[in-house]
């Protein structure tokens, strides 16, 4: 993969996570973000808690000190529920994290779990103050015939403390499980997606929301497709699109009405007969939808390809690439091992030049798209040797398996990469394995 | 299709059936509760294999009366026979209002007849749809209730007339999961 002074190599950075085989559930990542400026990595995990990571900013003038990303701060944002009225436990795994661009020395994101999104603040303080008058610093209250004299109070610096506090809950708007979460250019409002409807919040308004999209049918029985992704346009606060299980994304336009039901664009295309299946429903499903950079393009995942869509073309993509071809011809097995239901994310590079996505054994792929390249790598602890270069993969799929290559039935199913993230500006990468989050730069020659 | 292809077709259908079934009962106990989506991919592919499970079995009924298949047919079906005999003619008036002139057809139609009383029975009233009773009903794909008319050979199936109970145990299925995935909501 080309980039300025040749081909890009990526360099394995750092591992953060247990390096146990026996993976508790609860550490089990479910979602990974980088912030606007990618000092900040954001995961969260199936026990409901959210991990920070921050960038230590070394010396950027001699690139070859590497910025490593520590832990800045962890909080349980979510915790289990139970809805009494249905008998349903409500899980607390953070379905997403979508950070607010800052405006102030406070940071804030919305994490989510299938019923209730959370705004977190999340601040620092490192400067106490010190010398009251009536107390003394340990907190007593002094005895007033002691005092004496008068004294300012004055600020001393302290360690650094991180504190994370939820400032609102937006909470009982949806009946059915939250997918997405998506925050508007405008930066007052955002949207939150559940399997049939889409909500539009104000960041500042907890006790109502507007409904946009509602294609819940007046017969359930009749349902035949569920909304899967949806996301706001990056630039233009009146669009929004919504990705659906048969395989079509709809743009909607909010100024047109209020209800967003008839879509302004519909993108789908048509199936290609020879690929008929029992199967062919559930791989067709989007499980990601994402708006390039630029906001010209939008990309999704289904089970076995990635597509990129021009937002003027609705009847094909105009990219197509095929992330695991091999397993379509597996795909009775992983229906039965339940793989088939996995969702994979997919990410964009900072200028829309590369998008990424995970797969199984723990591979994931690149795709260049101006020089039509693409790569298959692996997060392992095999290859986390500090800025040891990562060597491309190859899965053989028949015939004579050569050196190096790995065979289709010997991919591990059950270490899957479902979520990636890329640093909005540098190319600095984090992928999440099962309960190991692995971070990824490229070797600056 | 012929009679190999048909019958490998039928035993994949099956087994996926099988399978989803087996896979839509676990989702009601997971935690979180009932995933719509989910649901509703599995209800997709149990429809898929149950169309081509008939359909198989249709490519080869004319082709192998006696084919293993068949047998499962012929037990279940052989209590309704000698009902069979009683029922032609009030059964008459129905076969008259269908666009068969097939001289079997009433026998068939019979049978079909005989399998909605039985149903109705079953249920009391078909418009209820007792849950309970069709989730018995189609626990596993070797008791589906699949009560077709066992054909002569040479005869033709032709479209069951509305609330025959094939198309009821068919319809069943698939309402049957929609129906016992979405109460909850």
């Amino acid at each position: 993969m080309a980039g300025p002074g040749g081909d890009m190599q990526w360099c394995f950075s750092q591992v953060k996570g247990a390096i146990d085989d026996d993976v508790a559930e609860a550490d089990i990542i479910s979602t990974v973000e980088f912030n606007h400026t990618g000092e900040l990595l954001a995961t969260g995990d199936k026990g409901g808690r959210v991990v920070i990571f921050q960038q230590e900013i070394e010396n950027k003038n001699q690139p070859q000190f590497r910025s490593e990303y520590n832990v800045y701060s962890t909080f349980q944002s979510h915790e289990p529920e139970f809805d009494y009225l249905k008998s349903l436990e409500i899980e607390e795994k953070i379905n997403k994290i979508r950070w607010l661009p800052q405006k102030n020395a406070a940071q804030f994101l919305l994490s989510t779990n299938d019923k209730t999104i959370k705004l977190w603040k999340i601040s620092e303080r490192d400067k106490r103050p010190e010398g009251y008058n009536l107390k003394e610093d340990d907190g007593r209250y002094k005895d007033p015939n002691s005092i004496t004299s008068l004294q300012v109070p004055v600020l001393i610096p302290m360690d650094l403390m991180v504190e994370a506090s939820p400032r609102r809950v937006f909470a009982n708007a949806h009946t059915y499980h939250i997918n997405s979460v998506s925050v508007n250019s405008d930066n007052e409002t955002y949207l939150s997606a559940d399997d049939l409807r889409v909500n539009l919040w104000h960041l500042e308004i907890t006790d109502r929301s507007f409904n946009i999209v509602d294609i819940k049918p007046a017969n359930m029985e009749e349902l035949t497709e569920v909304i899967t992704a949806s996301e706001f346009h990056p630039h233009q606060c009146n669009t929004l699109v919504y990705s659906s299980s048969k395989g079509t994304i709809r743009l909607c336009d909010m100024r047109a009405s209020a209800l967003c039901d008839k879509h302004s664009k519909l993108f789908e295309e048509p199936e290609n007969p020879s690929n008929r299946s029992f199967f062919s429903e559930i791989i067709s499903s989007i499980s990601d939808v994402k708006f390039s950079h630029n906001g010209r393009y939008m990309m999704t995942r289904d089970y076995l390809s990635v597509k990129i869509w021009d937002l003027n073309m609705e009847n094909r993509p105009v990219e197509t690439y095929q992330v695991h071809e091999y397993l379509r011809s597996k795909l009775c097995s992983l229906y039965e091992n339940d793989c088939i239901f996995d969702k994979f994310e997919c990410c964009w590079n900072g200028n829309d030049s590369v998008v990424m996505t995970g797969s199984y054994n723990n591979f994931f792929r690149m795709f260049d798209r101006g020089h039509r390249r693409d790569i298959t790598l692996e997060a392992s602890r095999e290859n986390s040797k500090p800025m040891q270069v990562l060597k491309p993969r190859k899965v053989c799929t028949g015939g004579k398996r050569k050196k190096d290559e790995i065979s289709v039935d010997s991919l591990d199913f059950n270490k899957k990469i479902l979520h990636t993230a890329w640093h909005p500006q540098d190319n600095i990468i984090a992928v999440a394995t099962t309960n190991n989050l692995y971070i990824f730069q490229d070797k600056v020659n | 299709m012929n009679a190999t292809t048909a019958m490998e077709v039928n035993i994949e259908a099956k087994r996926i059936l099988a399978v989803s079934i087996s896979k839509l009962y676990a989702s009601r106990t997971q935690r979180g509760g009932l995933r719509l989506h989910r649901s509703l991919l599995l209800s997709l592919v149990m429809r898929s294999a149950r169309d081509i499970y008939h359909s198989s079995r249709e490519c080869e009924a004319p082709s192998c009366a006696q084919s293993a298949p068949e047998e499962p047919m012929e037990t279940s079906s052989s209590p309704e026979e000698p009902i069979r005999q009683p029922e032609p003619e009030p059964q008459q008036a129905t076969a008259g209002s269908e666009t068969a002139s097939d001289p079997e057809e009433p026998g068939s139609e019979a049978e079909e007849y005989d399998c909605e009383i039985t149903e109705d029975k079953e249920n009391m009233s078909p418009e209820r749809q007792s849950r309970k009773r069709r989730g018995k009903a189609s626990a596993a794909p070797d008791f589906l209730p699949s009560k077709r008319a066992r054909l002569e050979p040479g005869e033709e199936r032709h479209a069951a007339p509305l609330g025959s109970c094939r198309a009821g145990a068919g319809d069943s299925l698939t309402t049957l999961s929609l129906n016992r995935v979405i109460p909850a909501f």
